[in-house]
């Protein structure tokens, strides 16, 4: 049966469910086709990098994930969004469950104008209601963005005192905070120096253990060295997705050969 | 020998400055002018006391009290129909909503419509149909609601004044960044959550700043008042909401052109002008106050 073999195809060799599967997702705004049906899967443990030049879709299908894309009015999408089975543009969804649950970091680090405290509790006081502010969670999740040591003394202080790579970990801390089963990040380390470039890195690579993580990069070397899947977007269609080392190693569509090897894009 | 260029920009630098001390001088003669005339009979008597002998003699504290409690009442009225106006048309409203733009074009006609239009326009509205409604619905035809009175100059006022609250409150909700309701969203925020917790204590200072502007509208306004609630004189306080009421500024109008005796008014006049003005920067100072203090316990949470 057909639905059988769709079943079958989102689980991987070890027997896990994928935790975020598309199916045939697609993609409108206005006229143009952003996405033309992707299906693309995503594991807890592992970091699926998705690379692609400029106006792939790649930021369009994280933002399909954690249903943001839906801000904007003139967004169209078809096709089917599952997390842990279950879709999440069904009828009935808590749309702010979800937000919570898949988690993003956006590509500039974009501290709300509060305190460094009242940052990372904000997503919690939504849920909760209530002003308790919740110290272990803050302080687990500051110590899994590699942020705790620096900024363990001036919770008090304004985000926007802080570095941009600091910065950019408080954005990462706050999501952690929420607990979330997926974690998107939208080319987290573009505006960063190689050092904060690497805590991020090491971040995720301690993180991938209890989520899954999708990032989307336009650094082809961030992607080989950090992520364990590999999904190339080419103007909305997925031309390959492979193992990293097998992707980077053996490309089998040329178009990724070229991507990969800086021949266009 | 000269350089064109050179002549033209000092002319023009000229002209420019000239016009700056123009302005400056203006504002000097008039404020002086009614500093040293307003001086003369200024005293806490003339603060304190009602007007006597025919507005020749005595104070304007009834004025004084009067457009407090107008500004007062016009402001908790404006505010938050004028911020939840822009917050509707900002926030909620679907981008090219076509009741938007209606609701943008009235606004915008509303602020070129001349204050005794709305003066008109509130007899008309709130004291013929909305106040004789009342009196025939709950008070059997009885004259209560249905007569000029505080309640009602205030509305018309209030209704003045909204386009500049709402045109404020707009503003101050542009300036926010797009990007912290991206966030407010991403960490599971509701609409009402990313307004309540985001948008709206980074608008407050902008917000605030609109209240100032009708304020200052306010204060200053004679027109809307005249037919709408606004006495020639009275000894009493306004105490209801159907009270009549005294204004200063309409009660400069009726001592310029209704006096019995010009001159005998006439430093009485001065002071009372005087007045209005400390009362309008009282008044907005209050506010700015009131916005500073906002300002600083909301920047940054608790």
């Amino acid at each position: 049966m057909a639905a059988d073999l769709e079943t079958a195809e989102s689980v991987d060799e070890a027997g896990n469910q994928a935790l975020v599967r598309a199916e045939d997702l697609r993609v409108r705004s206005g006229k143009l086709e952003i996405l033309k049906g992707i299906t693309l899967d995503s594991r807890r443990g592992e970091i699926l990098s998705i690379i692609g030049p400029a106006g792939a879709g790649k930021s369009t299908y994280l933002r399909c994930v954690n249903r943001m894309a839906e801000l904007d009015q003139d967004i169209r999408i078809e096709g089917k969004v599952l997390l842990e089975g279950k879709s999440i543009y069904g009828a009935g969804v808590d749309v702010a469950l979800i937000r919570r649950q898949v988690a993003t970091v956006f590509s500039v680090p974009i501290p709300l104008p509060m305190t460094i405290h009242a940052n990372l509790t904000f997503g919690l006081r939504l849920q909760s209601g209530s002003r308790n502010s919740n110290e272990e969670r803050v302080e687990a999740a500051l110590r899994a963005a590699y942020l705790w040591d620096e900024v363990k003394d001036r919770l008090d202080e304004p985000a926007r005192n802080l570095s941009g790579g600091q910065q950019q970990r408080l954005c990462l801390a706050r999501s952690l905070a929420l607990s979330p089963k997926v974690l998107l990040l939208d080319e987290p380390t573009s505006g960063l120096d190689p050092i904060s470039t690497a805590r991020i890195e090491e971040a995720l690579q301690q993180l991938k253990v209890n989520l899954a993580i999708i990032l989307v990069t336009n650094n082809v070397k961030q992607a080989a060295r950090a992520s364990d899947r590999t999904a190339f977007f080419l103007f909305g269609e997925l031309i390959e997705y492979e193992r990293t080392g097998k992707l980077f190693t053996t490309p089998r569509d040329p178009r990724t050969a070229d991507y990969i090897s800086g021949r266009f894009g | 020998m000269f350089d064109k260029t050179k002549i033209a920009g000092g002319i023009f630098q000229g002209l420019s400055a000239l016009a700056c001390v123009v302005i400056i001088v203006m504002v000097a003669i008039v404020l002086g002018n009614i500093l040293i005339h307003g001086l003369e009979r200024l005293s806490f008597g003339f603060l304190a006391r009602a007007p006597e002998a025919g507005m020749t003699k005595g104070g304007i504290f009834p004025a004084i009290f009067g457009t407090f409690a107008l500004v007062l009442l016009m402001t908790i009225a404006v505010i938050p129909l004028g911020v939840a106006t822009a917050i509707y048309m900002h926030e909620y409203a679907p981008k090219r909503s076509r009741m938007v733009h209606v609701v943008r074009l009235a606004i915008q006609n509303l602020a070129g419509v001349p204050a005794i239009v709305f003066g008109l326009f509130g007899l008309g509205f709130f004291i013929e149909f909305i106040g004789r409604g009342m009196d025939r619905a709950l008070f059997g035809g009885r004259l209560v609601y249905g007569q000029p009175a505080i309640i009602w100059a205030a509305l018309t006022m209030a209704l003045l004044t909204m386009p500049t609250v709402v045109v404020a409150t707009e503003e101050a909700l542009r300036a926010i960044p797009q990007s912290y309701r991206e966030v407010a969203y991403s960490l599971g925020a509701t609409r009402w959550q990313m307004i309540s917790r985001v948008v709206l204590p980074q608008a407050v200072g902008g917000i605030l700043t609109g209240g100032i502007l009708a304020i200052s509208r306010g204060s200053g306004e004679v027109a809307p008042v005249m037919f709408t609630g606004a006495a020639y004189f009275l000894p009493e306080l306004p105490r209801r909401l159907n009270d009549q009421f005294m204004e200063l500024g309409y009660h400069v109008y009726v001592m310029t052109t209704q006096s019995p005796d010009v001159e005998a008014t006439k430093p009485i006049l001065y002071s009372t002008v005087l007045v209005l003005l400390m009362l309008t920067f009282l008044l907005n100072f209050t506010a700015i106050m009131i916005r500073a203090r906002i300002r600083k316990r909301l920047r940054y949470g608790r």
